[in-house]
Order: C-alpha cells, then sequence, then structure tokens
C-alpha cells in the first residue's frame, strides 16, 4: 500500500510543476495589464507606467519571472496581492472554508439524491421514474448556474419568503472566526438561532451548486448499476434465491459504486467552476469569487498561486479517491 | 484571552443590537483596504474614507461645494499660492482594541498625511511594499505642493509651486483624508504598520468594527463625532456584486438601501410601495471621440456633419433606457459653469449629407470603438455602436464596429493615429469643471499618458482652461468655461452621448439619505422608521 501511495505521488510532481507553468502563463496571455486597469480612463503617462511596471516586478523577461515565481514558491511564499497588498495565502485561508462548506454540502447532496435515484432508475429501467428522472438529469446537466440561482432566489426567498436571499448567515449575528465554517462557528458562538440562520442560508447556494454534479452521479450510477446487474455473478445470486434487496444492495452496488466514486472525485473539479458563478450570484464570500474578481483586475500573483491552489487541493482530493478504491478494490493496489 | 475578549465585545453588540438601530447597505464591491490613499475606487472610499475619515475641506452634503472639514477656515494668498488652513480643536480620533488616542487631532496628522504620499523617502511612504499614491499623482500634487509647514499645532501652511484654483476641491477628495500620526507611530512600535489599511482609525462619523473580507463591513456610531453624530447605531455593509440579487435582498427586508440597480428594473422598482428611488443627474458624461489628427476628421465640418446624423434621442431611450439626459457640452448640467446656451446638434441626416457633400467626403467609410464594459456613464456601448451605425449608414457613412478587452481598449485607444472613433465617458472626481475640461480635452492631455481621446488641441480652448484654473474669482472662472463650451461646440471633437440618471433604490422606511452628485454613499444623515 505505501508503494502505491508514493507512486501516485510521484506522478504528483511533473503534474505540479506543469500546474505552475499553466497558472503563470494563463493570465500573463490574457490581454490588459494591471497598471492600466488600476489607472482606468485617466490614464497614466508612459514614465508613470514604466516606473510601476518596475515597481511590481514585471518589467523582467517573462522568464525570470517565472523562475522568481518559482523559487519563492519553494520557500512557501505565494506572493503578495497587487490590488490588497496582503498575502495570497492569508487571503486563500480565509475564504477557502467558505467554499469548503459550500463544496462539501453540495456533494452530500448530489450523492444522497444521486445515488439512489440512480440505483432506482436501474432497477426499474424503462418505467416512468427512469425516464422522468434521467431527463431531468439531462436538463439538470445543461443548466446554466447564473440563471438557476437566480431563479430559485426569485422564487423561494422572493416569492415564498423562506429562504434568505444571500450571505452565509444573518447580519444580526456577529462573532468571531473560529473555525471559518460557519455551521461550526456559529454553534461554537452559543448564540440562539445562529445555527438556524447559517443552515437557511447553506440552502439554495448548495442546491445550486449541487445541481450539475447531481445529474453525473445520477447517470453515471444507473449506468454503472445495470453494467453490473447483467453480470453472472448477479444472475448466479438471483438463481440462488438471495432476496433481490440483498443482490442488489451488497453484490451490484458494490461492484457499480467504483466507477461512481471516480465520478464523485472527479465532480470536484466541476464543484470548482461551479463554485465561481455560485458564489457570485450568492455573495458567498469564498475562493471562486476571488478568482473572478482577481482576473478581472489582473491581479497576477493571486490569479497564478490562487489557481495552483486550487490545483492542488483537486489533485489531493483525486489521490485520495484513488486511494479509496484501492481500498474498495485490492486488484487496484497492485497495479 | 483575546479571542474570549471579543467574543465578549461580539455578545454585547448583539445584545444590543435588539435595540440599536442596524442600518444595512448592500455595497456591489469589497474595499481593496481601508486606507483610502493608496486606491482610486469609488466602492472603497464609500468603506473607508467617507465613513471613517475626514479631510481639510469637505464636499457639502449633496452638492459638489466646498465646506470647513477639518479645517475651519483658511487664509488664501494674494497671488494664490498660499493657504494656511486654521484646524478644528478638540477632534477626537477612534480608538480600537491596538489603540487609544492621547491626544486630538493636530498639524501633526495634517503633515503626516500629506507628506507620506508625496515624499518617496518618507518612512511610511511605502509602509506595505507595492503600494504607490495613484490619486495623489494623477491628481499632480507632486508637482503642485512645494511645502507643508507647521505654524503651530492647529495652523498648517501649504505652498504651492502655482496658483491652482481648484486645490480646495481637490483636497476635499478621499486621497487627502487625514490619518492619526498617533495610530502610525503606535502600529511601528508594534510591528504591524500593515493595520492602517487592515483596521482603519480616523475622526469620522463611523468607527471601523471589522470587516469578513467579501462579506460584511461592520461600522458603529461614533458618539465624539465633531459634526452631527450619525441617527444609526450600527452600519453594516452586506458585499453583495449582483444587481438583480441586490434587488432581491432590498424586497426582502435583508438590506435597507442598494448602489447601481439594472436599468431594466427601474420600473419593478417605482411599482414597489415598499421601496422608494431617489434619482439625479450624475456627474458624467458618454461621449463619441474622433480622431481630430487623422483626415476626414480633421476638419470640423465633417465631424459635425457626423454629429447631425446621429439620432441622440433614440440612443437615450434605447440604450439608456429614458434615464438620462441628451448631452450637448462635454460638462453636465449640475456641474457650475455649465453653459445652458449653447446649442445641441439638431438631428437632420439630410443636411448631414449635404455638409459632408460640401466638404468634399464621400464613400466614407469608418470604424467605431464600443468599449466592453458597463460603466455609470455608458450601460451598453455595443448596442449605442449599433445604433450610430444604422443612423451613419443613412447618409452613406460605412461603419464597422470594433472592440477590445478593456485593459487593452483604454490603452490603444490614446495611441497616436489610432484608427476611427471611439466610446468613452467620464465621472468626475471633484465637481469642479477643470477635471472634466483639462483632463479629456486639454491640448497638455492629448499626448501619451492623457486621456484626450479626440487628440484635439484647440489653442484658444486650452489657454480659457490655463486662466480659469489660475483665476480665483468664481464668476470669472465660469465665463471663461462658458466660453470654452462654445468653442467646444463649434469645434465638434466628440459626438457628446448623454448624461446619465443616477438611481438608489431604498426602503419606504429610510429617510434621510442624500445622494451626492459624485457618486458617494455617505450614512450619517439616515434613519429607519421602526
Amino acid at each position: 500500500m505505501i508503494r502505491f501511495i508514493l507512486s501516485k505521488l510521484l506522478y504528483l510532481v511533473p503534474t505540479f510543476l506543469g500546474i505552475t507553468l499553466i497558472a503563470f502563463s494563463f493570465v500573463r496571455i490574457l490581454p490588459g495589464d494591471p497598471v492600466l486597469l488600476m489607472a482606468g480612463e485617466r490614464g497614466v503617462t508612459p514614465e508613470r507606467h514604466a516606473e510601476l511596471t518596475a515597481q511590481l516586478g514585471y518589467d523582467k523577461s517573462v522568464v525570470l519571472q517565472y523562475f522568481d515565481f518559482l523559487g519563492r514558491l519553494l520557500q512557501g511564499d505565494l506572493g503578495h496581492s497587487l490590488v490588497t497588498k496582503k498575502p495570497v495565502l492569508t487571503e486563500f485561508l480565509a475564504l477557502f472554508p467558505a467554499t469548503v462548506e459550500l463544496g462539501l454540502c453540495a456533494i452530500i447532496i448530489a450523492t444522497l439524491i444521486g445515488v439512489p435515484v440512480g440505483v432506482l432508475a436501474a432497477i426499474k429501467r424503462g418505467s416512468w421514474f427512469d425516464q422522468v428522472s434521467m431527463t431531468a438529469a439531462l436538463v439538470g446537466f445543461s443548466m446554466p448556474i447564473f440563471w438557476w440561482g437566480l431563479l430559485l432566489i426569485i422564487f423561494f426567498s422572493g416569492i415564498l419568503g423562506w429562504t434568505p436571499v444571500s450571505g452565509r448567515i444573518s447580519l444580526l449575528y456577529f462573532f468571531p472566526d473560529v473555525t471559518g465554517f460557519m455551521l461550526i462557528d456559529s454553534l461554537i458562538s452559543g448564540q440562539k438561532g445562529a445555527f438556524a440562520s447559517a443552515l437557511s442560508h447553506l440552502i439554495l447556494p448548495s442546491v445550486v451548486l449541487a445541481t450539475i454534479p447531481l445529474a453525473v452521479i445520477a447517470r453515471q450510477t444507473r449506468s454503472a448499476m445495470l453494467e453490473v446487474m447483467g453480470e453472472d455473478y448477479v444472475r448466479t445470486a438471483r438463481a440462488k434465491g438471495m432476496p433481490p434487496s440483498r443482490v442488489i444492495g451488497v453484490h451490484a452496488l458494490r461492484n457499480a459504486m467504483i466507477p461512481v466514486i471516480t465520478t464523485i472525485g472527479l465532480q470536484i473539479g466541476v464543484l470548482m467552476a461551479g463554485a465561481i458563478l455560485t458564489e457570485t450570484i450568492f455573495s458567498w464570500p469564498g475562493i471562486g469569487k476571488w478568482m473572478i474578481d482577481s482576473i478581472s483586475r489582473r491581479d497576477y500573483p493571486v490569479v497564478q498561486s490562487g489557481l495552483l491552489l486550487i490545483a492542488a487541493l483537486v489533485m489531493i482530493v483525486n489521490l485520495l479517491v484513488d486511494l479509496t478504491y484501492g481500498l474498495i478494490n485490492p486488484r487496484i493496489r497492485n497495479t | 484571552m483575546k479571542t474570549l475578549l471579543i467574543m465578549a465585545s461580539a455578545l454585547a453588540i448583539t445584545a444590543a443590537a435588539a435595540d440599536a438601530k442596524t442600518f444595512v447597505y448592500c455595497s456591489e464591491a469589497s474595499p481593496e483596504g481601508f486606507d483610502p490613499a493608496p486606491y482610486t475606487a469609488g466602492g472603497t472610499f464609500d468603506a473607508s474614507a467617507h465613513p471613517v475619515f475626514n479631510r481639510l475641506t469637505e464636499f457639502k452634503k449633496g452638492t459638489t461645494e466646498i465646506e470647513p472639514g477639518l479645517a475651519e477656515s483658511w487664509d488664501v494668498s494674494a497671488d494664490g499660492t498660499e493657504y494656511t488652513f486654521h484646524l478644528r480643536k478638540g477632534v477626537k480620533w477612534h480608538s480600537n482594541e491596538k489603540f487609544t488616542p492621547s491626544r486630538d487631532f493636530n498639524a501633526d496628522d495634517v503633515i503626516f498625511s500629506y507628506e507620506r504620499q508625496g515624499k518617496a523617502d518618507h518612512p511610511w511612504h511605502q509602509y506595505i511594499p507595492g503600494i504607490t499614491y495613484e490619486y495623489y499623482t494623477s491628481m499632480a500634487m507632486p508637482e503642485l505642493i512645494k511645502s507643508i509647514e507647521k505654524i503651530d499645532d492647529y495652523t498648517v501652511k501649504f505652498t504651492l509651486n502655482q496658483p491652482e484654483a481648484p486645490f480646495l476641491a481637490n483636497i476635499a477628495m478621499p486621497f487627502a483624508s487625514i490619518v492619526s500620526k498617533e495610530y502610525a507611530d503606535t502600529l511601528e512600535a508594534a510591528g504591524t504598520r500593515e493595520d492602517m489599511n487592515n483596521m482603519p482609525v480616523g475622526t469620522g462619523p463611523f468607527k471601523f468594527v471589522a470587516y469578513q473580507k467579501d462579506a460584511v463591513i461592520r461600522y458603529a456610531r461614533n458618539a465624539e463625532y465633531w459634526g452631527t453624530a450619525p441617527i444609526i447605531d450600527d452600519l453594516v455593509f452586506a458585499i453583495t456584486p449582483d444587481a438583480a440579487v441586490r434587488l432581491q435582498k432590498l424586497k426582502a427586508g435583508e438590506c435597507h438601501l442598494m448602489p447601481y440597480p439594472a436599468p431594466a428594473d427601474i420600473e419593478t422598482i417605482k411599482a414597489d410601495p415598499a421601496l422608494k428611488l431617489d434619482e439625479q443627474a450624475g456627474l458624467n458624461v458618454g461621449y463619441l471621440a474622433y480622431n481630430t489628427t487623422v483626415a476626414p476628421f480633421d476638419n470640423p465640418q465633417v465631424r459635425k456633419a457626423l454629429n447631425m446624423a446621429i439620432n441622440q434621442n433614440a440612443i437615450v431611450e434605447a440604450v439608456f433606457q429614458g434615464a438620462a439626459l441628451p448631452a450637448k457640452n462635454p460638462i453636465p448640467p449640475t456641474m457650475w459653469s455649465y453653459n445652458d446656451a449653447v446649442q445641441g446638434d439638431a438631428y437632420d441626416p439630410e443636411a448631414a449629407k449635404k455638409m459632408l457633400e460640401e466638404a468634399g467626403v464621400t464613400d466614407l467609410s469608418m470604424k467605431i470603438w464600443a468599449m466592453p464594459v458597463q460603466r455609470p456613464y455608458m450601460p451598453n456601448a455595443r448596442r449605442t455602436a449599433e445604433l450610430m451605425q444604422e443612423d451613419l449608414g443613412k447618409i452613406g457613412v460605412k461603419v464597422e464596429i470594433v472592440s477590445y478587452e478593456w485593459g487593452e481598449y483604454l490603452q490603444k485607444s490614446m495611441e497616436p493615429g489610432r484608427d476611427g472613433a471611439v466610446i468613452l465617458g467620464w465621472t468626475g472626481d471633484n465637481g469642479d469643471p477643470d477635471n472634466f475640461l483639462s483632463v479629456l480635452l486639454s491640448c497638455d492631455s492629448a499626448g501619451e499618458g492623457g486621456a484626450n481621446r479626440a487628440f484635439w488641441c484647440n489653442e484658444a480652448f486650452s489657454k480659457l482652461l490655463k486662466d480659469a484654473k489660475v483665476t480665483a474669482d468664481p464668476a470669472a472662472r465660469t465665463k471663461l468655461y462658458e466660453e470654452a463650451q462654445v468653442i467646444f461646440k463649434d469645434q465638434a471633437p466628440w459626438f457628446t452621448i448623454a448624461h446619465s440618471t443616477q438611481y438608489v433604490p431604498m426602503s419606504a422606511k429610510v429617510s434621510g439619505f442624500q445622494m451626492s452628485p459624485l457618486g458617494d454613499f455617505t450614512f450619517e444623515t439616515v434613519d429607519i422608521a421602526e
């Protein structure tokens, strides 16, 4: 098992290096530079432009800048935001828990609904339930997130008044960040109603963020189940007179779970992409919104280091997924 | 222990919140920081300069007139180069967990606030690596201010290199906010200089309490405020970037007031009895700038003809949804010295066609640049360009619409020899006509690094502006600017599109809010009905 983990980790090194290069070049390929955007309609004299560019270190050759970036990265320095002047890591750590909280909630919703729906659709293949749920999944998968979020806000918050419009907790509650996770911090604060408020603020954004992963998980579960249910050992189990619940629950589902877990793992990347829009609509102070703001301001250090941190995170999650089915299926461990 | 203390005070605030009046503002963007000097965004100033700080001079609420701020009065020397400010006594600094002031505001604070921006060798000039003072630089303060002297604790003398009529308006701008020298010394000693930008200490109507990045900013009423203390107890900014979501929050009662509604939502807001809508002509202009150095656009006759071919009212209706005034001058009508006697160009395609023929221009084709972003002065440049394309097509002028990424657009549109006319605009910084006319249309700003995108250099026009800048008498200045507007209209370097109306939706329970022509959002006068 240790050899398995080590070999997986070794793969990460070149991947990570490649990502530093992509993250570094991505924001520089975009036209426009931070100095011009700061100056706006007013304009900036060529001398001042050169002065500011030099001050930021962007007058050096791109190759030198890249090695500077790598060098500092090795010392654990992710740079400072051009706009707020704060260390990128400090900003990331302040915003990251909000994204994790939202992402976890979304993935739990997507899994808890997606897997049973997929299983049921597979068992009742061709039934109305199968058709309705799979059509809904297709619609969900193609849902434009921004529009969907706004629609839910207008209906549930505007017309019905069931959920708050945006934010993480009612502004009446004010307590210090302990963990950065609002659900936990609201409990620690001991303030009456704080937890309920935090929970109610989580509902709409996590449903919106869960929409696409839910659709993917439901469809993947259904097809994996269908495949497994056609296998000989399932037929054998049935023929032996085993109760259907046991056939499906133990024999079929367990084997169908391997591709499903892979899918769930891959959804982390999709979640990150979805978080950018979801966080913007719901004024959710997470790293998605942070990235969007920084890209539009050409805040080079934030974009390159932020992308790197997000990529590292996705890689770690995928590594954990690999290890998980190493546990489920010993054959994978030894390959 | 520290955490416990914070928690205790947090609990106290929440407990008090039951009776306290909390005003929630759904702000649009996160502040870049809380020190007003290094930043340029209006949203940053609404969160820092306006609630927390004061300046020597201030803009009178709801106007662009100057009134005394931290300076109670001032004397100007006969030649207009020496300003002696008499400072207000008994002005208290805010305190926070790291700082308890031992003295009131005085001359040392004024000198510190200016010198840290102006002197490159000042120990606080680079208190955060990479910090720059763009407003101080772009308002030409380094060239203007020769020296600042402390006469005594409550008297400061500014000596200028040349007379500058807009000086008192310039120093009322957010970048000139006065910060505490004693607070700076305290932070220096504690080795936490960056807190100057994180935990601001000012003299303003509200004390800064806390900021949760990208989410919430909290302020508390400054009961010791030297002016009229605010009516509300707590001020909260709920950062909400999307306009549609802001409106939903306003409707749901999650906030009391919001900036920048989407133009399409104005009618819905007007129809809602739980909401009210303040409106005011904005201190802005949207324009189409010809390249007056390239033929045939170097001929005023041609520019005039093109202006007459564009249906201005149609643009105001379609693009601004009626929420704008058709512009005839480069400065808005709310600004002093606006010349209402100037006649706008009549929409007359027939006459325009004839004028072009007379100028010997046939088969003209041109580019119109449409900016890729939305601005208060221009909600949809693409649509505007399309309407212009259609209008100009009617007189036989072929138009190609081009656009670039915003930073590139700003840069390329200032490149000499640029091909095409550019849609852009301007929002005033300080209510002074010089801040429009000199910045956008003078010979000095027609070069690289300027903002004169018509590259228009008219000696007579520029001379009027220069004279006005060193004239102290407002009536005489007004006359000079009025004359300048006549030259502008005659020479037509721009097609002046519109001055857009600014809207502020708020809950019907809110009273006392005053819109600022400068687009600032300030809350010391607001109240909420129970």
